[in-house]
């Protein structure tokens, strides 16, 4: 798509060369959900009384980037053809372990970020686990887990507490020159642990799997291996979500409600950033895109002066329009049969 | 000998263990607590399964489709603020009487429109019900303007689920033994009931066969809503008011009691009788767990415990323990 000229050139030519230049169903998915959030995010700058400030963009960034590393958790094992559904208790778990570890000198809090990640990983791992392993639904699986992380994160804190190195918080949620930490935080998301992931061997495996799985098997696919790195990978991001949420509230709370909204909200977001419910087709960056939309909806509240309690009507009328856009393609389908899977 | 088969068939090894994990639990329970085994324990605990129960009934019917209804917290809180606010929307003279009609008809309006999209648009069950549920959500903060609803149960709604029609029995036990007859009936004898079980195996095959699958899914959908909604309106009789989020403790443990009943969740395969097993269990698990307080033990050990983490950690365990005994699937090969 760098050179769409190129495309243009002798009738044969082009013909044979077409389909290179098209972008794929899931490029096509970012860039609906980017094409969205621009135009939702400059109507909120253009209504916004005070502009598009640093300090606005960096607020909207840090709200964005809690659900956007969520939503990118919740990716993974969507993309597999499973579902997360632990996703925003992992999240909890890592804001209340953050909250007693990453305290005191610089030395120490470097440790509680390496336990709190580890920690998020070993979660999703152990969902990897028991759904591979154990041979059991992940919707289900992810609903069990979901309550014990939740139940060890009241455990660590049952009252909403605890602390965090505030050098730490500040740097995570401060802005340079105009960029939020956050948003760099996202990049780096997605330059050290989605794109290596997407071209791996296990990542390209978590594609096929979603695909068909009975397939992925017969070619050789390392099945099992690829679904428990899909889920422990999605407990790692979740962690790092859980990190940010403790250097912005500098505190950590085990509310099942925060859990909740976490993981239904990541699923919204998915769809939105055009990943596909039924696998094998997606990107986590588009979940980042859909998290903004998400988080976006809130905003644009305000500066309509719409009473934000009402947000879950719109955020519910967003997702609709969102599953609905997507079912277009039955007026498209020529054999009615194509309808029914 | 014709029936004895008929009842045996409704018995599957998921439902038999999930019965039996029951009778151990009680057994477990009177060694600590003799009063588990008291009529008294077991009725008051299937009164407050039946609530369970009524929701499981539609959600079971979703999820035999291979389908899934996450709007089940929010449509019962649309059935119970609908029922005590019908005094305030129809007028007084036609408020009382209809409320509970109303109630449930509001539920079923959002079983439509999820069936609608997920029958017609094709729509992922998962996502427009999740989408549903916000905005049933939004529709009734706007409805109550962001506040707790200041309206009461109507007197029938009281005697609906306080009430005894038969001496020692309470009435929601009566409305859930008659609505899982309802849908026991429905699912083995009628040709719904056919179309719901080949629909979650196959649904290509089904239509090809000439049956309008998007009409049954429809259906379905509709009997879901209307009973969430009405599980609603019993919840609202029982508090004798409604509120805000008074069904968001119902999602996670309806969908657990059906997946423990050994239903499938790709849908095609499950038993009426195993959902009310699941149903009973979870709810004696509950209440047990809120009864022997395991954090006292902890507390003597010197680590202090919320009551919360137990529920939560033990609900999860007993659902993997549960599901690897019988819930696990074929190998892909």
């Amino acid at each position: 798509m760098n050179a769409p000229t190129k495309a243009i050139g002798s009738a044969p030519t082009a013909r044979r060369s077409g389909p290179r230049f098209r972008l794929t169903a899931a490029q096509r998915g970012i860039l609906l959900a980017a094409g969205i959030f621009a135009v939702m995010f400059a109507v909120y700058g253009w209504k916004q009384s005070v502009g598009l400030t640093p300090n606005v963009i960096n607020t909207a960034a840090n709200k964005g980037a809690l659900l956007a590393l969520v939503a990118m958790a919740q990716t993974l094992p969507i993309l597999t053809r499973g579902l997360d559904l632990s996703v925003g208790a992992v999240f909890v778990l890592a804001n209340c372990l953050a909250s007693s570890v990453v305290v005191g000198d610089p030395m120490m809090t470097g440790v509680g970020i390496v336990v709190v990640l580890i920690a998020g990983l070993l979660c999703g791992a152990l969902n990897g686990v028991i759904i591979v392993y154990g041979r059991l639904q992940p919707l289900i699986v992810t609903l069990a887990t979901g309550a014990i992380f939740f139940g060890v994160s009241l455990a660590i804190r049952p009252q909403p507490g605890g602390s965090v190195n505030f050098e730490f918080a500040d740097f995570m949620t401060r802005s340079t020159y105009a960029v939020p930490h956050s948003v760099i935080l996202l990049v780096m998301v997605v330059v050290l642990v989605w794109i290596p992931y997407r071209r791996s061997v296990l990542g390209r495996a978590a594609f096929a799997i979603g695909s068909a799985e009975q397939a992925a098997y017969m070619s050789g696919v390392p099945i099992e291996r690829a679904k428990v790195l899909a889920y422990a990978l999605s407990g790692f991001l979740a962690a790092i979500g859980g990190l940010l949420l403790t250097a912005l509230t500098y505190s950590g709370a085990a509310k099942i409600t925060i859990a909740n909204d976490y993981t239904l909200n990541s699923i919204g977001a998915v769809v939105i950033g055009g990943t596909s419910l039924f696998g094998g087709v997606g990107s986590a960056i588009g979940s980042i895109f859909g998290a903004f939309v998400m988080r976006t909806v809130g905003d644009l509240l305000i500066v309509f002066d719409i009473n934000p309690v009402l947000q879950p009507l719109f955020v519910g009328i967003v997702l609709l329009v969102a599953v609905s856009i997507g079912s277009l393609r039955i007026l498209r389908i020529k054999n009615k049969l194509d309808l029914y899977r | 000998m014709g029936v004895f088969n008929a009842i045996a068939r409704q018995f599957d090894r998921a439902t038999i263990i999930a019965f039996g994990c029951i009778g151990v639990l009680l057994l477990i329970g009177s060694l600590a607590e003799p009063a588990f085994l008291s009529p008294q324990y077991l009725i008051q605990q299937l009164h407050v399964a039946s609530f369970l129960g009524v929701v499981a009934t539609g959600v079971m019917l979703v999820i035999l489709l291979g389908h899934i209804d996450l709007s089940i917290p929010w449509t019962i809180g649309v059935g119970g603020m609908m029922a005590t606010g019908a005094v305030s929307i129809l007028g007084p003279e036609w408020g009382v009487p209809l409320a509970i009609p109303f109630g449930i008809c509001c539920g079923a309006l959002i079983g439509v429109i999820n069936g609608l999209g997920v029958a017609y648009l094709r729509a992922p069950s998962m996502i427009f019900t999740l989408g549903m549920n916000a905005v049933a959500q939004g529709l009734m903060v706007y409805h109550t303007g962001g506040f707790a609803p200041q309206d009461r149960a109507t007197e029938l709604m009281r005697e609906l689920t306080v009430g005894q029609l038969i001496p020692g029995v309470p009435n929601p036990i009566l409305i859930w033994i008659f609505v899982g007859a309802a849908a026991m009936f429905m699912l083995n004898r009628s040709t719904l009931g056919r179309q719901i079980y080949a629909i979650g195996n196959q649904e290509r095959a089904v239509f090809l066969s000439g049956v309008d699958t998007r009409k049954v899914i429809l259906i379905c959908f509709v009997i879901s809503g209307a009973c969430a909604a009405a599980t609603g309106v019993l919840l609202a009789g029982w508090a004798n008011r409604s509120y805000q989020a008074m069904g968001d403790p119902y999602l996670l443990p309806t969908i657990a009691a059906i997946i423990l009943g050994g239903t499938n969740v790709l849908g095609g395969r499950g038993k009426y009788i195993g959902t009310v097993a699941g149903v009973i269990l979870i709810t004696i698990l509950q209440s047990m767990l809120s009864v022997v307080q395991p954090q006292r033990y902890f507390a003597q050990l010197g680590l202090d415990f919320p009551a919360d983490t137990f529920r939560q950690v033990v609900f999860g365990l007993v659902i993997f323990g549960m599901l690897l005994i019988y819930g696990r699937q074929q190998l892909v090969r």
